[in-house]
């Protein structure tokens, strides 16, 4: 009781002192961050009752001077940090230490703000990593699919390669980590090998900004870009797992970021994944399912003026391939197209049996960069990649463990690059380039290699300019110039390469004078100059309303397998014949965007046109009879061919919680020189999405989504007709009608909760397919032998550390 | 304190980088330890020929499909022996060839070992014509190497052999439902019963 009295007493008099000191007290402090005890520069430290600021030197320490005993509220804030508040009750000098926590997701919100378009006249969309993340357990082609005028071409459900404008494969360039991806890129069931998980951001260049990367774009870009890390000292990092109802499996994937406030940063990651066999409403998909083992790693230094960065990423990949879509002729074919279902359903398995496709790519660079005084940026860059495809079918004789296809392509690039930005109103970017790529269809396969041994030898140089007309206006024009080489070896059927082709009399210098038995070999040789250019114009208004205008020319040169194929391809049940007659295909390409960004309320409406000379298409040109029976024969060949239609995008916030999103893109694709519809062309869809987000509850948003294709009714008509001897009657082989109307409803919900002071867990819970509606898409390669996928139950869970 | 830390970094900064460019070389060099000769193999799997071999007593009829040169390249060449005679019944057999190797290959054993997994079906356009399998797989299916062929009245018409890779065993006798992937379909016209 005492001892009661006597503290009361002291702290009695003790405020009778201070309160003589008359507003005298400091109050200082120092402000650091919560994982790794770093010091913060520069952050805001603000007491809000008394309205007084500070903020923090190099060594994290502020002072405020003069103060009065009493209660203080102290806001502090850093850049990419929580805003911490507390209250302090002053009642002499002080000095007190304060941790700032940052996240993640706080770091990539900078990132995101921070990044910019590949051009300033380009004419892009753009994926964040919130939204790739909703695709961790999918593919790149998937998480596109959702941006308008974007489809994919897939071969089942896990090999999936990406559309812009109905144009694909060697007609986009992808750019992962600003490397040009050479991975077999060419085939219509070849998808890129590419971890979404590994990304940041994914930008899509539809208009004509595209020279940077290559002369060949014709149908567009599609960048993966990794993220720019603040430069200060911190550990963080992230697990997402995924765990799906439909073909019950998922993924897990791990990142973890270490940065130093010199400037160095290091991010390992690596991602899981595995399926067993999807289903489609009414049956199993047998052997649909997949297995993928992703890795990469970034280590860099980033200063100002000089820096270097180094990545290198490992994927393989392993997709199983529908076993119904193994058939052996047309007949089989007419099989396939005429009964609902396919001809295999067994129950649900994880095994990956035949046909199946193994793939494994590594990706490797480094590149530096250094501000020379009075010129500019100077980077080089040097990249090699390395894809090995393994293609399995069921085969004869215990030969199925023995690889069909087994292709091996390398590839290495040496490129500079020198950014001139000191010219009042002109940025200039200069660039220069040498690549050498080399194929090795590995022996042993025991079949004719689809596509042959071959040398490649490329060079390239370019310069693209940047113009500021005045404070609305920006103008920019490129022109680049590739040279490109392809020596390769490969062996002919000699009544094809004197008869069937002529190629005796029109490539006679390519005959290297050996012949084996029923076979020739040759040596075939091209050369390819392709010049191309670019010109774009932003001009912006008022309310954030930007125009954009963009004219590309592309050239392209044919690819291998257009150059060479030459075989039967189980899936399709017809003969690929690739031609050496095949020439380059030029490109002009129109485009025009009225944009409005906003968060309230904004828009894009971008028209475009292509017209294209000398398209390379695969199209059908008759049958022929083998000891298998009949097959379609199809064959590349060259027509003039446009392009044209409109996306367009809306987003309005409609009520303090809830916010929309539409989409809708229209295309046309005609075939000039025969006047009939082009083929293989995505059909009309439109989105609707309806978001409501409530932050004050822990984060929690329910989306729910809505997306139709409509049945294209112009279609080019290849149908045919084919004797089954069976029957002894004229058969009727419909490949070409394509499926009817879909629409799809999605939902997504997610919520996020604190774990402790410095963690979150966010849960996710999705439903694709919501009403399990069965049905076709046209262009998926499958699709005469079984239905898309039905419903699916999805679970996600990230972690931030 | 700190400029120990930044050479640590420095030093362990040259060591990533000289570890990826011993990566780099590592990459290169097997790509280049490619030999560039024509290496590669034939069609294995290829079927070249097909002779269908009917006999009864001294009267043997062969039914021979023959394509040298495989996919493309030339047609294949069908040849039949002769006529076959009415109301006879011949035993068949099925001989299946790869004659792009030398000697060539005889792939009917290879479907003698997976006889499980392939079925042969038979049909025909000449009225009162009946093949029946005679064979049996390890599973008691039938597989149709050997086969029992019935004429009946004179007449022409056209035969065709089918081979099923996988097809449901046992099926319906009709190679439309039975699936699978073709190997071999051929058929031989103007086949004549006399």
């Amino acid at each position: 009781m005492i001892k009661r009295f006597l503290a009361l007493l002291l702290v009695f008099f003790s405020f009778a002192t201070l309160k003589a000191q008359e507003c005298k007290l400091t109050f200082k402090g120092k402000i650091t961050d919560f994982h790794d005890n770093s010091s913060l520069f520069g952050a805001s430290v603000h007491i809000k009752n008394l309205n007084r600021y500070a903020a923090t030197d190099a060594n994290g320490l502020f002072e405020f001077k003069n103060l009065c005993v009493g209660k203080l509220t102290i806001e502090i804030k850093h850049i990419a940090c929580d805003t911490k508040l507390v209250t302090i009750n002053l009642t002499q000098s002080t000095t007190k230490e304060f941790f700032l926590e940052h996240h993640l997701n706080e770091l990539n919100e900078v990132v995101v703000k921070s990044t910019s378009k590949t051009e300033i006249t380009s004419i892009e969309q753009s994926l964040k990593k919130k939204s790739i993340e909703n695709f961790t357990d999918k593919s790149l082609g998937d998480a596109l699919n959702t941006l308008s005028g974007i489809s994919s071409l897939n071969t089942g459900n896990s090999i999936v390669k990406p559309m812009i404008h109905g144009l694909h494969s060697s007609r986009l360039l992808i750019i992962n980590n600003n490397v040009r991806m050479f991975d077999q890129e060419w085939g219509d069931e070849h998808a890129p090998n590419i971890d979404i998980n590994a990304s940041e951001q994914i930008a899509v260049v539809k208009g004509a900004n595209t020279l940077k990367y290559g002369s060949d774009a014709i149908g567009g870009l599609i960048i993966i870009k990794p993220k720019k890390y603040v430069v200060k000292d911190s550990l963080f990092g992230s697990t997402i797992t995924s765990f799906n109802s439909n073909g019950l499996g998922g993924n897990v994937n791990s990142e973890i970021v270490k940065t130093y406030k010199s400037g160095f940063y290091t991010k390992l990651q690596a991602n899981y994944k595995q399926f067993g066999d999807f289903r489609a409403p009414d049956y199993y998909l047998t052997n649909s399912g997949l297995k993928s083992i992703n890795t990469s790693l970034r280590i860099g230094y980033n200063t100002y003026e000089k820096g270097f960065n180094a990545f290198y990423s490992f994927v393989n990949n392993e997709f199983a391939i529908l076993q119904s879509s193994h058939i052996g002729n047309v007949n089989d074919l007419v099989n396939a197209i005429n009964s609902q279902q396919p001809r295999v359903t067994d129950p649900f398995s994880y095994d990956i049996t035949f046909p199946k496709q193994q793939i494994t790519h590594h990706l490797a660079k480094i590149e530096g960069y250094k501000r020379i005084k009075n010129l500019g940026k100077l980077t080089v860059q040097y990249d090699l990649q390395l894809n090995r495809r393994k293609e399995f079918d069921l085969r004869r004789g215990n030969r199925s463990e023995t690889p069909v296809i087994d292709l091996r392509l390398f590839t290495n690039t040496l490129q500079t690059n020198l950014e001139v930005a000191h010219l009042n109103n002109l940025k200039l970017d200069f660039g220069a380039l040498v690549r050498y790529q080399q194929n090795d269809a590995v022996a042993g396969t025991g079949t004719n290699p689809l596509i042959p041994d071959f040398d490649r030898y490329e060079a390239g140089l370019f310069t693209i300019s940047n113009y500021t007309l005045n404070e609305n206006t920006e103008l920019s024009a490129g022109i680049r110039y590739d040279f490109s080489k392809i020596d390769a070896r490969k062996r002919y059927n000699i009544t094809d390469w004197n008869e069937t082709f002529n190629y005796d009399e029109l490539f006679p210098e390519f005959e290297t004078g050996v012949e084996n038995g029923t076979r020739i070999s040759t040596n075939p040789k091209f050369t390819f100059h392709n010049w191309s250019a670019s010109l774009g114009l932003i001009k912006r208004f008022d309310n954030n309303i930007n125009f954009l205008a963009n004219y590309g020319l592309a050239s392209r040169m044919p690819n291998p397998s257009e150059l060479f194929s030459d075989g039967l391809h189980h899936s399709a049940a017809r003969i690929e014949t690739g031609l050496l007659t095949i020439n380059k295909e030029v490109a002009n390409k129109f485009a025009v965007s009225l944009e409005k960004v906003g968060s309230d309320f904004g828009f894009s409406v971008s028209p475009y046109f292509k017209h294209i000379n000398g398209f390379i298409q695969l199209i059908p040109v008759g049958i022929t009879t083998t000891i298998r029976g009949a097959f379609p024969v199809w064959e590349y060949n060259q027509i003039n061919a446009q392009i044209f239609g409109i996306d367009i995008d809306v987003n309005k916030q409609i009520h303090k919680n809830f916010a929309y999103n539409g989409s809708l893109s229209l295309l046309q694709g005609d075939n000039l020189t025969e006047d009939i519809p082009l083929i293989h062309m995505p059909f009309t869809n439109f989105t609707n999405s309806i978001t409501y987000t409530n932050p004050k509850l822990n984060q929690l948003t329910i989306q729910l989504n809505q997306k139709t294709v409509f049945q294209q009714n112009r279609f080019p008509d290849y149908n045919f007709n084919t004797f089954n001897a069976i029957t002894q009657s004229q058969v009727f082989v419909d490949i070409s009608s394509t499926p009817p109307t879909y629409s799809l409803f999605n939902l997504q919900t997610s919520a996020t909760f604190k774990t402790s002071k410095r963690n979150n867990l966010k849960v996710e819970f999705n439903i694709d397919n919501i009403f399990n509606v069965a049905y076709r898409e046209n262009l998926n390669r499958l699709r005469y032998f079984a239905d898309e996928l039905g419903r699916n139950f999805n679970l996600k869970i990230k972690y931030n550390y | 304190m700190k400029t120990s830390n930044i050479n640590t970094n420095k030093m362990k900064t040259l060591r990533l980088i000289a570890l990826f460019f011993v990566a780099t070389l590592a990459f290169s060099s097997c790509a280049d330890s490619d030999d560039h000769d024509d290496d590669h193999d034939h069609e294995e799997e290829l079927i070249t020929t097909v002779t269908y071999t009917l006999t009864n007593g001294s009267d043997v009829v062969t039914l021979k499909f023959q394509d040298l040169d495989g996919e493309g390249g030339q047609e294949g060449i069908t040849t039949i022996s002769g006529p076959l005679t009415a109301n006879t019944m011949y035993t068949g057999s099925i001989k299946l060839l790869n004659e792009t190797e030398s000697p060539a290959e005889d792939i009917t054993e290879e479907i003698e070992e997976e006889d499980d997994e392939h079925e042969f079906f038979f049909a025909s356009s000449i009225t009162g014509l009946s093949i029946e399998k005679t064979d049996e797989d390890e599973d008691g299916n039938p597989v149709g190497l050997e086969t029992s062929l019935t004429t009946g009245t004179a007449g022409s018409g056209s035969i065709t052999v089918i081979l099923k890779h996988e097809p449901s065993k046992p099926n319906d006798g009709t190679s439309a439902s039975a699936g699978g992937s073709t190997d071999v379909e051929v058929t031989f016209n103007n086949v004549t019963v006399q």
